[in-house]
């Protein structure tokens, strides 16, 4: 079954490389213990923090979310710099 | 194993404990007794030491066993010995942990006439207290390098206009020992320099505003230069008196750097707390140090670093290894509770002093 892809993040969220000690849950909250800030995130975002969790690359995770999700690679790699800014701005991501 | 052979009661460790107001503007001592009893494996009986009647953890008979009202800090030394000394014959006090800045001069200089009773404490030196004054705080992070805010020691009403003109609005007026408000304008800086001069004397300081994340790190120092504990806390939840509500342990080896330069450079003897404003580009201000553990120590046990259990160890000459970890993302959130209890028990303290 397909889902139409959002990757809204409530709070703030996205650039490639996750921080290590960054906590996530499978509900989506993300918790960074440097800064003591927390987010919540909606499925799908989670579903992609987890594939950053692994180290997995940018190509292999978008490939994942074009074979799950109903959604258009063009439209897909917007959202996907959009999140990655997010990410970037919360400090969520390695420099 | 958290057990100590030689207590002044065979099998019972007896620690005295003050700044049992848990309000709106906590003393620590009600987290103290929590850390104690969390941590201890042997019989404790805590007694409360108080100022006030009204001080809620006294009624908290799960927590404290015995309470004994104590003379105000301004009543001098000799009065606050010769009401130890009642206290002690009765209950015979292992340890004492003072928890109020303003009291700590007069348990500081006594330290000795109580060692001598068999009571053991962990303390700083009246140096150690005088050069983290918040009269003094600049001069100290002047000399050690750390980074304080601009400040003004304001003597007179007067003394304000000085104090804006070289620090400008808005400011951050503060008492010597507690409260500390934002102001806007001048007019605003002489009505809270008047509020603040009715509860704490002279003199207040005026302090230049540091936009920044609030942070707060609770630390022992073993009077050698070391922090054996390091506990940073993110404030989530700040109530109208600044006062953490909520907040989360937070991992940054930059404010445990921080703490442990701290003890480094004022070779820290006892518990000790950093409030600290991280800015956005992240340099951390020292805003203030308190001579003794916060409200919030509780906390550090969760994080996995019983410090008042530390202090306790440290002050019957224990040896304690440094903690090297502690958890990130252990959340405290502070609630009112209303006690139900007898009139009896606050006439009792009232009349007798003991309860």
């Amino acid at each position: 079954m397909s889902k139409k892809v959002t990757f809204n993040v409530s709070g703030i969220l996205i650039f490639m490389k996750l921080k290590a000690n960054i906590a996530t849950s499978e509900n989506g909250f993300i918790f960074n213990p440097t800064t003591g800030d927390s987010f919540s995130s909606n499925a799908i975002a989670a579903e992609i923090l987890s594939y950053l969790k692994l180290a997995e690359s940018e190509a292999s995770i978008k490939q994942k979310i074009l074979d799950k999700y109903e959604v258009e690679a063009c439209q897909l790699d917007r959202d996907w710099q959009e999140y990655m800014l997010q990410l970037k701005e919360a400090n969520l991501l390695e420099r | 194993m958290h057990f100590f052979s030689d207590t002044r009661k065979p099998g019972l460790l007896t620690v005295a404990v003050s700044g049992l107001n848990a309000n709106d503007n906590p003393g620590p001592g009600l987290s103290v007794i929590r850390a104690l009893r969390d941590g201890l494996k042997m019989p404790l009986r805590i007694i409360g030491l108080a100022y006030e009647t009204l001080e809620p953890a006294v009624y908290l008979h799960e927590q404290i066993d015995k309470s004994y009202r104590i003379p105000y800090p301004n009543a001098g030394t000799d009065a606050l010995i010769d009401r130890i000394k009642y206290i002690d014959d009765i209950e015979q006090i292992d340890v004492v942990i003072p928890n109020f800045d303003a009291e700590l001069f007069n348990f500081i200089k006594i330290e000795k006439d109580l060692h001598a009773l068999g009571i053991h404490s962990f303390l700083p030196t009246h140096q150690q207290l005088e050069q983290r004054d918040k009269v003094n705080l600049k001069r100290f992070g002047t000399e050690y390098g750390f980074k304080m805010p601009e400040d003004e020691i304001l003597y007179a009403e007067g003394d304000l206009l000085h104090a804006s003109a070289k620090l400008d609005f808005p400011l951050v007026v503060k008492g010597r020992f507690y409260e500390a408000h934002i102001v806007q304008n001048i007019l605003d800086g002489k009505r809270v320099f008047h509020k603040i001069q009715a509860s704490w004397g002279l003199p207040v300081i005026a302090q230049k505003f540091i936009r920044g994340t609030e942070i707060n790190i609770a630390g022992i120092g073993d009077g050698k230069g070391n922090a054996l504990s390091v506990v940073p806390m993110r404030k989530m939840y700040i109530t109208d008196k600044g006062k953490a509500w909520a907040g989360v342990t937070i991992e940054d080896e930059n404010l445990v750097k921080l703490a442990k330069d701290f003890a480094k450079a004022s070779q820290w003897k006892g518990g000790f707390e950093l409030e600290v404003m991280k800015q956005e580009n992240g340099e951390l201000f020292i805003m203030e140090i308190n001579p003794r553990f916060p409200a919030w120590i509780y906390l550090t046990v969760a994080a996995g670093q019983n410090q008042p259990l530390a202090l306790v160890k440290m002050a019957l000459g224990q040896p304690i290894e440094p903690f090297d970890t502690y958890f990130a993302g252990k959340m405290f959130v502070r609630y009112a509770w209303d006690n139900v209890i007898d009139i009896q028990d606050f006439q009792k303290l009232s009349a007798f002093g003991e309860l």
